[in-house]
């Protein structure tokens, strides 16, 4: 299952200027490349992440931090955090697993309870100075994804439109880097990023009780609908509460993906946002997908 | 309260707001955190019901507690069982004296910046916790609104520079490079003051 070569979206890019025909694909001196299909025939939840555990899935959680020793997080693989660099620019640096506000933990303790094998990793971009930079979250997301995560949670957006070009630019190098972003819909009427991006998964709640229910949204911008009222989670000092947000809906949906991209790790981003529409809740009949 | 008081206006404004919060939700208290823009602190500005008036002006370090968070985050959320957990019973009662079981907070935000942050705490008339967070949203919206319209009125009516030079320094910093529709009408005054200005 695991794949022996290098992929081709961690290839090192060609060195000459991208356009056509550069970038074409002359059939009579080269085929088409060959790669790991993932077959889409038939996806049902249970071919989508039956027996997976996230095994061999690396997660980011993008957020305040969060508290390795909690019993529902059982550690984490590294934490970072965005900082000030000599020059007076921000930098990621490595720091203690913590989680001053709480929030970080509760999302990773939801990707945890739904995929137990898969790595987590913390980088806390809502840092102790001005609150909501946008510059932390745009240094903190180009480094994740530059760092090669599969799945990079961000249960929180900016409504900075000056923030919007350098989300925009870094939402669709990680779609071709394979790297999805899936994040949050804001809870209130305003416009943020970058959940509002098509590149992205964007998760907003649904009140149901179980975390494995989620449904898809055909009328966008946010696209899937997961558990977000009244979710146990994580709070430090290793303590649970109820907590209600889209930010919380969110990591169940990255949990679902850490599940599916450990069964089938090959599956790019549009695959995998396929697959999560086959097998949601609202697209399958009788266990049967594709129902109009 | 004459009519240039906006110290006034501003803090009946907030009081105004913690209380219809407070009533909406049939709310043990309700509270309102601005941002101090400098600092990013959390000052808490007024309380409605439960809790310590005799608190406000008091301050929280950036990004600590459910406050922190929804100020950082610019995301509302719900919390419960609150008081079962230790840091947030210290934290509330530090900040209300009131030791609440469930919170409920929303961002104020103005243009497009989180100035606040406002908390309501021990909701009794709920209807469900995605309606309360929906309506929790939509009237911080509205009185983000009120803020932002009570701040541009105060700046509007702020004493001009004592050093006109400085003045004249930061215009110039703030032409170059943009193109809106503002910008014109603030050249077009410029030259009006030139004009003044050479009699």
């Amino acid at each position: 299952m695991t794949p022996t070569s290098t992929p081709p979206w961690r290839r090192e890019k060609r060195a000459h200027f991208p356009g056509v025909p550069a970038w074409g694909l002359a059939t009579a001196r080269q085929a088409p490349e060959r790669f790991e299909v993932s077959p889409l025939a038939g996806v049902t939840k249970e071919w989508a992440w039956g027996g997976a555990d996230g095994t061999g899935a690396r997660v980011c959680v993008v957020d305040t931090g969060v508290d390795a020793d909690h019993p529902r997080i059982g550690g984490v693989e590294r934490a970072y955090e965005v900082v000030s660099g000599d020059g007076g620019g921000l930098t990621v640096a490595g720091c203690a697993p913590a989680d001053p506000a709480g929030h970080g933990t509760a999302c990773a303790g939801v990707i945890r309870s739904i995929a137990p094998g898969a790595s987590l990793t913390s980088l806390r971009v809502l840092t102790d100075g001005k609150t909501g930079s946008g510059s932390a979250l745009v240094t903190g997301l180009r480094w994740a994804i530059d760092a090669g995560f599969d799945l990079i949670n961000l249960s929180l957006s900016t409504t900075r439109s000056t923030f919007r070009e350098s989300l925009q630019e870094l939402a669709d190098r990680a779609y071709f880097r394979r790297c999805l972003l899936i994040a949050a819909a804001h809870n209130m009427p305003v416009l943020s990023f970058p959940w509002t991006f098509s590149s992205v998964v964007s998760v907003a709640s649904h009140d149901l009780a179980d975390p494995m229910t989620y449904f898809y949204n055909p009328a966008p911008p946010a696209e899937f609908h997961a558990r977000g009222v009244k979710v146990p989670v994580a709070w430090p000092g290793g303590r649970e509460i109820r907590s209600t947000g889209n930010s919380f809906a969110a990591p169940h949906i990255t949990g679902i993906c850490a599940l599916i991209l450990s069964k089938h790790p090959w599956m790019t981003p549009f695959q995998l946002k396929t697959v999560l529409y086959l097998a949601a809740d609202n697209t399958m009949q009788n266990g049967e997908a594709h129902v109009p | 309260m004459s009519p240039d008081d906006f110290d006034g206006t501003e803090r009946k404004l907030l009081q105004s707001i913690v209380e219809v919060a407070r009533h909406m939700f049939g709310a043990a208290a309700a509270s309102i955190f601005l941002v101090d823009p400098d600092t990013g602190e959390l000052v808490f500005e007024a309380v409605s019901g439960q809790g310590e008036k005799e608190l406000v002006g008091s301050r929280f370090p950036a990004g600590t507690g459910i406050a922190g968070w929804v100020a950082a985050s610019g995301q509302s959320m719900v919390a419960d069982d609150v008081s079962e957990v230790t840091q947030f019973a210290q934290d509330a009662a530090e900040s209300t004296g009131y030791v609440p079981r469930t919170i409920m907070a929303a961002p104020l935000i103005r243009f497009e910046e989180c100035v606040g942050v406002l908390e309501v705490l021990d909701r009794a008339e709920s209807r469900s916790d995605l309606d309360d967070i929906d309506l929790l949203g939509l009237f911080a919206t509205q009185a983000a609104c009120g803020l932002e319209f009570l701040l541009r009125v105060r700046n509007s009516r702020r004493e001009p520079e004592g050093d006109p030079y400085t003045l004249l320094r930061r215009i110039g910093e703030r032409l170059p490079g943009r193109a809106r529709p503002s910008d014109a009408a603030a050249v077009r005054l410029l030259a009006i003051a030139d004009d003044l200005l050479s009699f």
